[in-house]
This record gives C-alpha cells, structure tokens and sequence, in this order.
C-alpha cells in the first residue's frame, strides 16, 4: 500500500441518465472520497465531461480507473494529477462584513482579484476564481470577519497546449 | 407496432429461444406477446430468483445469452440475487423488468422500485427505456454486452407505458459503443515474451478457470499443457476446461482444493494463469501465493490484471485467440522430473475420506454419482459442503458441464439452474447435488420442473446441519452449533417431490446408494434422491482462512 495522495481525474462520458450515478458508485465502494466532484456538457451535446478530485493510495486509484473504463457510458478516462494543466475552481463567500470592516475586506479582495457580488449592511458575497490553493488563502484570511456560508464548485481542468484531455 | 411487440420482434431477431419468468401487474402486455410468438418459449418458475438462475444455467451450458424477466417492485427485487450471481461468475443474461408508468416514476407508486439504481453496481450495464425509439437498441446493446468481452448481466427496465405506445419498427443496423470495446487480440510482444519464459521454465503450472470455458479455449489449453507436458490445476469456475481425469490435470486448487495441486503451485516457477482472477479462496494468505513463480496472467478483462496479485507478464484479450498465438511460438518439451514429483504427491497425499460400511458418506455418494455418469452428466451444485464434495469428487471432463455458484456462492442456485441447463440440453442428464439446506431456498421450482417435464435430478446429501457452517463452528467455534441444526424441521424430501408429482427416494444405507441412483437417472421424470448421510463429515483437506496455500489441514480430530 502507497500512502494516500490526491488524484485529479477527468472523464469523458455518455450524457445519459444514471452516469454520474454509476462514477461515484465505483469510487464508493473502494472506499475513496470523493472530494470534488464537477460535471458539464462538452461541445459534443452527447458529451459529458467530469472533473474528479479523490484522495487515495495509487494501487486502489489503478483498479478505480480500470473499473471506469468498463463502464459503457464511460469513454475516455484520464489521471491527470502529474500533467501540465489549467486548473480552476469558482467559490462564493459570503462573510460577515461591519461597516468598519468593509474597506479592508474590499481590500483583500482586490488582492486576490475577487469580485463583491453582492453587499448588504452587515455581510458582503465574494466570488474568487483559481487554483484551489488560493480559494483556500482566501478562505483562510476572511475567516476573522466570522465567514457564514461557502459554496464552491470543486475543480475543472484542461491539459495545457495543443493536446486533449 | 406497440413497444411490447416491438420488444418480442427485436429479441426474436436476437435468437431468443427461451425466457423464465413470472407475469405481474404492468408487464402482462408483454407476456400477452410473448405468448403469441411462434419462436419463443415462456417457462414460468415460483420464484422470480429461479428465473434469474435458470436463465443463468441456461446460458452456461449453451454459451448463449439467458433472459428472465419479471414485474416490476418485488418482481424485479426478486431477481437481484440471480442477477448478483451472473454477475460474480460472469455469465451472460439479460434481465427485464416491467416497471410502472414514466408518468408515475419517482412517485412511489404502486409496485414502483428503482432496479435501475438497485442493479446498478452489479450489472456490466442497465437501461431504463424512457422513449420507444430506445427499445429496440436497447435490446440489441443489450444482448451484444452481455455475450462480449468479459461476458455478464445485463438489465432492461420497461415502463408500462413505453410497451404500450405504437412504435415504428427499426432494427438498429449496427451497434457502436464508444465506451465499449473490448480486446481480443493480445499484444504481440506480450505473447513472445510470455511463450520465452514458459518455455525455459522448469515447474509450469498451467491455472485455468472459468474464462477458459466462456472464451470456449478448451481445446487450445489441452494442446498447451500437452505439448509442453504442462500440469494443469484448475478453479471452481473452471472445471471442466481440461479433463480433470487427465494425467496432467492435478484437480482443483483453493482452501478446498487438493493437496498436490496447492502444492504445486508454491512450488512451480512459472505459472499460466488463464481466465482467472486470483479470488481469496484461490490464494489463501496472498502475501504466500506462489512465492517462487514468475507469473503470466491472460484475461480478457484489464481490470483483472494485478487487481490482487502482482503478474510479470499480463496479457488482455480472448484466451482462445491468445493461446492460438501462444501455441505456435512455442516448441514441445518434456518435464519429467516435475511431473514425477506431482505423481508422488498424488499417490502420498491424494483426496481421501475414510468411508464406512455403518453411514452413508457424501464423498461415496459423489464417486457413485461419477462412477455412474462417467463423468459425463451435467452437474450443477447448491453451495456449501455439498458443493466442495461434488468439485472434489465429480471429475469433469467437458466444458459447460459444471454448473455453480463459484463468486457470490448461492445457496438456493444448483435446482434452477439445474432447470435452465435442461431447457438448454435437453437430452443431458442434469444433476443438482444439494443439501437440505441449499434446497430448501428454491425447492418450490419442483413445480417448475414438473410443469415442464424436465428430469432434472436432485440428489440431496442430506446431513440435517448447515453443513459447511457447522464445519467451521467445529473447527474454530467451539462446537457450538449456533443456528445450524436443521434436522428437527426438515422435511420428507421424498413426500415432497411426490406431492410436487415428482419422484422421490429415500436412501438410508450405502448398499442402496448405487442401485436407487441408477434408477432414479434412467427414470424420466424429474426426481430427488434423498440420502442421509453422516452428519458431521467435514471438507478436507481445508486452507484455514488466512493461512498459506501449504498450511492444509487435511485430518480433523476435536
């Protein structure tokens, strides 16, 4: 047994009914979890593309993959964890936010080159788009101003250059 | 058309023979269908779990697909330990389920159960057809996934309203799956390499199982091992892919597998593994397994390579094809040394049970039954001691004559499967080697048989436990036989075949074990064969759980 790391795994599947159901089964059983888990049509209209970030030893992520690739809905799976990529994950903040404390908040936004979506007296909504270690910076600093609901997408990505992911 | 016409039409065209099934609520235009058609026969069972079994017995003595269907809820729920089955072994059927309206789906509706979601995890693939355009494809995927690759269920979820509607018939012209294409031919190189290190082997072991037998490589194996004098031990799954009456052939390996055949395979340096996927009741402790030998793993299915052992070589594709290939870039050699040393541990260590002239012993029952058969019967087995015994003792010699729940190991599958292999051969003999707990799980398919006058025979090695349970309360539970006792409630098995309108036999004493056996096989009804046999008779030689495949217990005193 390798100790556990994260995978990043794009697959390319059938839009029909039940798929997503039948990816995050496989890795139920195995016991992994999943941490992200994102989905969107393709430019094919019959096309689905997942983005799946899961946490576990190389041996059993192997057998996971094996496993997706018999699936008939599946067409196309990739572990795409050591290639040269193009990631990003989009996360709404909403943190409470004094009058006193606007400005600095609005600050720190600028910062990270997050947008205000929405402010109200006592609470501000900030959109941040990126890698996930920034989304988790931010998260981290806007924590003192007492953060009252996230909502994140969990990550996309394609494969630098010319080639397909 | 309606959708159920087109339905029957679209399975006609796929060579549907047979269905097994029960009608309910939304799924008697369908049936009302099949009842007309011409070519398509409906064989009602008792159990919508016979249904699933049988269509599995069926496809494994014919190498075609087996279909069951049922109604929709409990119909379809009904189905899921025989669709789990065909699963586990890799059998090839396809499941339909009626299921309520699309209008009513998601309603909890009357008879509503979500088998497309329940089946999910152990179907190759599922459709729940929403629109009539997608019957007829469904159909046709359907049958071409289950019967390719590495074969396996498949399951079509039917709403009412859907086989209701008019539909234009259209024959889908030909079937492409992006997501589905399995290998068949191996790689080359892989072949090459795998032939160089088995030819300068000096222990080959050939281990051979059930997809040596569904990729139908019978042939190619037995000209394999004797060309190269290879011994050849095989899994549950695969008895019969090489006669187990050969010279080479070492029998069955695994926890209850013979001594010499475990042995050989911690003592062999290079081992074919063909069609198998290196199960824990193969390997025993798998940190131990073949620890001396350099092994080539063929399987048809990519997943099964290194899944549970590591392999030197793996090769993916269809055994036949790759063992072709595999024959021609090797040359004949002899291994007289090896094979001399497994002829020593055949006849130092060989399958034994010390028989009695007072009791009945299962063991003898089984032999008599080979002995009868010439090993040429159809055998199916319940799961249990039962089915240990017959592995050990009823040598096979063809393919698709063996017939048991090797993965998911079902009780309640020997009898209905028993059916379907009958259906599908009927001039075999068919025999189900039960026990009276196994039988007990599907025993109301005596109706089933005797409807459809199929002389299956049941011979029930009746010890009145929970046999293979109370071996293991014995051995590491303290003899403390917790919910194994089953006499006090059993039954007069042979009272109950008779008010089936079956046959039915009583054996109580060794002398009439042989003369009832025969009789009841030349009968031509169907008949059980009740005989009781030694109570506490335990398996042996046994691979304790967690042991090495060479830590046997091959004698048990308390």
């Amino acid at each position: 047994m390798t100790t556990p790391t994260r995978h990043t795994i794009t697959a390319l599947v059938e839009n029909k009914p039940g798929v997503l159901a039948r990816v995050a089964m496989l890795f139920g059983r195995r016991g992994f979890n999943i941490h992200s888990l994102a989905v969107g049509t393709t430019q094919a209209p019959d096309l689905s593309r997942m983005t799946i970030v899961v946490e576990g030893d190389d041996h059993t992520l192997e057998q996971v993959t094996k496993q997706l690739n018999k699936l008939v809905d599946v067409v196309k799976v990739s572990d795409i964890t050591e290639v040269n990529t193009v990631d990003r994950e989009l996360t709404l903040i909403k943190v409470n936010a004094d009058p006193s404390q606007r400005s600095e908040i609005m600050q720190l936004t600028d910062t990270f080159r997050a947008k205000i979506l929405d402010v109200a007296e006592r609470s501000l909504i900030i959109e941040v788009t990126g890698a996930q270690d920034k989304i988790d910076a931010m998260e981290r600093l806007l924590k003192k101003y007492g953060i009252i609901e996230i909502m994140r997408t969990g990550k996309v990505v394609l494969v630098r250059g010319g080639g397909k992911t | 058309m309606t959708g159920a016409q087109a339905l029957v039409e679209a399975m006609e065209r796929q060579g549907v023979e047979v269905i097994f099934g029960i009608p309910g609520g939304v799924v008697i235009p369908l049936f009302d269908e099949l009842y007309k058609s011409k070519k398509i026969k409906v064989i009602l069972t008792r159990h919508e779990q016979g249904a699933a079994h049988a269509a599995d017995g069926y496809a494994r003595v014919t190498g075609k697909v087996g279909v069951c269907i049922a109604t929709s809820g409990p119909g379809a729920t009904n189905l899921v330990t025989g669709i789990c089955n065909a699963w586990m072994d890799s059998v090839p059927i396809v499941a339909l389920t009626g299921q309520v309206n699309t209008t009513l789906l998601g309603r909890d509706s009357f008879q509503e159960a979500d088998i497309f979601g329940i089946t999910m995890p152990i179907t190759k693939h599922s459709y729940l057809v929403k629109t009539p355009e997608m019957l007829t494809r469904s159909v046709a995927e359907a049958f071409y996934i289950a019967a390719t690759g590495r074969p396996g269920p498949v399951l079509i979820d039917l709403p009412a309203d859907i086989c209701a509607m008019e539909y234009k018939f259209k024959h889908p012209e030909a079937i492409e799956l992006r997501g589905y294409k399995p290998t068949i031919t191996g790689h080359k190189q892989q072949i090459k390499k795998a032939a160089k290190l088995l030819q300068n082997a000096k222990r080959p072991l050939l281990y051979v199982g059930g997809g040596v037998i569904s990729a139908g490589a019978h042939d190619e194996v037995r000209q394999l091992a004797e060309s190269m004098d290879i011994p050849v031990t095989n899994t549950l799954m695969g008895k019969g892919a090489f006669p187990e009456t050969h010279d080479l052939s070492l029998g069955m390996l695994g926890m209850h597998g013979t001594w010499y055949a475990n042995k050989a395979v911690c003592s062999a340096d290079v081992i074919l593994a063909v069609g198998v996927r290196f199960d824990d009741r193969v390997t025993g402790r798998i940190e131990s397994f073949a620890g001396n030998a350099r092994i080539i793993h063929i399987d048809v299915d990519p997943a099964e390579i290194a899944k549970n052992v590591a392999v030197e070589i793996p090769i993916v594709g269809n055994a036949k094809s790759i063992l072709t290939e595999l024959i021609e870039e090797i040359k004949p050699k002899k291994h007289d040394e090896w094979n001399m040393a497994l002829r020593t541990w055949k006849v130092e260590h060989p399958l034994k049970f010390k028989d009695s002239d007072d009791s009945i012993m299962p063991e003898y029952v089984v032999q008599q039954i080979h002995e009868i058969t010439g090993g040429e019967a159809i055998v199916c087995t319940e799961v249990g001691q039962n089915q240990m015994w017959a592995a050990q003792y009823y040598l096979n010699k063809n393919p698709r004559t063996w017939l048991s729940s090797g993965g998911l190991g079902t009780m309640g599958y020997g009898f209905p499967a028993a059916i379907g292999a009958q259906v599908g051969r009927p001039d075999a003999l068919v025999i189900d080697i039960a026990g009276d707990g196994s039988i007990q799980m599907n025993i109301q398919e005596l109706a089933t048989a005797v409807q459809n006058k199929l002389p299956v025979k049941i011979v029930i090695l009746n010890n009145g436990y929970l046999g293979m349970v109370r071996q293991w309360q014995q051995m590491f539970f303290g003899r403390r036989y917790a919910s194994t006792e089953l006499g006090a409630g059993n039954p007069d098995f042979a009272k109950v075949a008779q008010a089936y309108g079956a046959e039915g036999y009583t054996v109580m004493q060794k002398k009439d074990v042989a003369p009832t056996l025969r009789k009841a096989f030349e009968n031509k009804k169907t008949c059980v064969i009740d005989i009781h046999v030694e109570r506490e008779q335990n398996v042996l030689p046994m691979v304790p759980k967690g042991a090495a495949l060479d830590e046997m217990i091959t004698e048990w005193e308390d």
